[in-house]
């Protein structure tokens, strides 16, 4: 017995299943035609304050551009950017689109936060067994229904705040072929070099353009007499720089008694590279 | 997927789909010639795995809802969503934000509906602390 392929047998499957993958897709590009730049946060490791300079640069960009400014908190298991942004729900649900949450500034947000009670995990209605199998295709459904469902509008860029790991930014790059690229966060030690050497080769592998790296917690600074010194070992930052060819945008110190503000680093400096 | 009717040399076309439990997924396939069926019947895995895509076997005659997987997988907040009435719901400023997180979880959503639909009839656009004291005094809710 000889059988024919797929595309032998002329005539649809009767699910159109390529189709409705296809009309998904196009939902995403219709609903971020009107952003002029989307830019993926990323690290490779966790804890290197990857959400606080999303959040940061959100809010600098807004107070050049306001209103104009979105981010998409991709971390759908630990979110974290929208609190920084004071952005809460309820998320308002109309015939063409769910309207994304205003935060601080007048950012627009999106969060799986929005829709956890509070510091409770993301939990599925699935049933338990065999999740392994279904679980990040779920992941990736529920990023493009944040890309693709959420009226946006006219943005000068969004950002998009992936969760730790490699393979994100690939996945991301799949959805949104627009990708203007990802700016790297890192803190200073080995094993965040090696984390986010990972991320950015991964990065370059799916012809994403490397905007440019930050190093946070780049030294500590004293409140006393205002010098900088070393906080953790290692030099991460230049060290990835050099090695991939990017800018080292900004290193950020550390601050004993707060958050870093944008005049503390050359936020403006981030923003004018990666729009 | 596509299914071939062998001694027909036929596509068979799709007849209807079923959950009949367990996780269970049925789909019914008949061939337009001889009229032999067929049924799919996949396993919850599988069931579940073709579920994650967001899409429909047997085709969609509607357009999906807005975050049609995000409502129907993730278990969480009753009143994560709120249902546009028809009329431009209002923007809350970041300071009437901040007022609002400090009302218990369990009625902030109903206490910012009460505040959006304040809004709403006085034609307000922007909700602000200012806002939701004259809704306070107008409704009578004080403590919220």
């Amino acid at each position: 017995m000889t059988f024919r392929t797929y595309r032998d047998v002329v005539g649809a499957d009767g699910s159109g299943i390529a189709e409705q993958v296809g009309a998904q897709r196009l939902r995403v590009r219709r609903q971020l035609r009107a952003v002029r730049h989307i830019v993926a946060v990323v690290s490779g490791k966790g804890g290197v304050g990857k959400s606080f300079v999303t959040a940061a640069l959100a809010r600098s960009g807004a107070a050049r551009w306001p209103h104009r400014i979105g981010v998409l908190d991709a971390d759908l298991r630990s979110p974290t950017v929208a609190r920084l942004l004071e952005a809460a729900g309820p998320l308002v649900v109309t015939d063409t689109g769910v309207r994304p949450v205003t935060g601080a500034m007048g950012v627009r947000v999106m969060s799986t936060e929005f829709l956890l009670e509070s510091g409770r995990p993301l939990v599925w209605r699935e049933p338990d067994s065999e999740r392994f199998v279904w679980r990040g295709t779920l992941e990736a459904t529920v990023l493009r229904e944040f890309l693709g469902d959420v009226l946006w509008g006219d943005l000068e860029l969004l950002l998009v705040d992936l969760p730790p790991g490699a393979d994100g930014v690939a996945d991301l790059r799949e959805l949104v072929p627009q990708l203007t690229g990802v700016l790297a966060v890192t803190i200073p030690t080995d094993e965040a070099r090696e984390s986010v050497a990972r991320t950015l080769h991964a990065a370059a592998a799916a012809g994403i353009r490397l905007l440019g790296l930050i190093e946070n917690m780049a030294g500590y600074r004293c409140p006393g007499c205002g010098d900088i010194n070393p906080l953790f070992p290692g030099n991460a930052g230049p060290a990835l720089a050099t090695a991939f060819g990017i800018p080292l945008l900004a290193r950020i110190p550390f601050l004993a008694a707060r958050a870093p503000a944008p005049e503390d680093w050359d936020c403006e400096r981030v923003l004018e590279a990666i729009t | 997927m596509k299914f071939l009717c062998i001694d027909c040399d036929q596509q068979m076309q799709f007849a209807e789909r079923q959950v009949p439990g367990d996780g269970t997924f049925a789909a019914a396939f008949r061939c337009p010639r001889c009229g032999r069926s067929v049924a799919l019947l996949a396993n919850p895995m599988e069931t579940q795995l073709v579920g994650s895509l967001g899409v429909k076997i047997g085709g969609r005659t509607l357009d999906a809802p807005p975050l049609e997987m995000v409502r129907g997988t993730i278990q969480g907040r009753d009143d994560a969503f709120l249902e546009e009435d028809g009329v431009g719901s209002p923007v809350w400023s970041g300071a009437a934000q901040e007022r609002l997180s400090h009302v218990p979880t369990f009625v902030r959503g109903m206490v910012k509906r009460i505040y959006a639909d304040y809004a709403v009839q006085h034609g307000i656009t922007e909700i602000t602390p200012d806002v939701m004291d004259r809704a306070r005094g107008d409704l009578g809710l004080e403590g919220m």
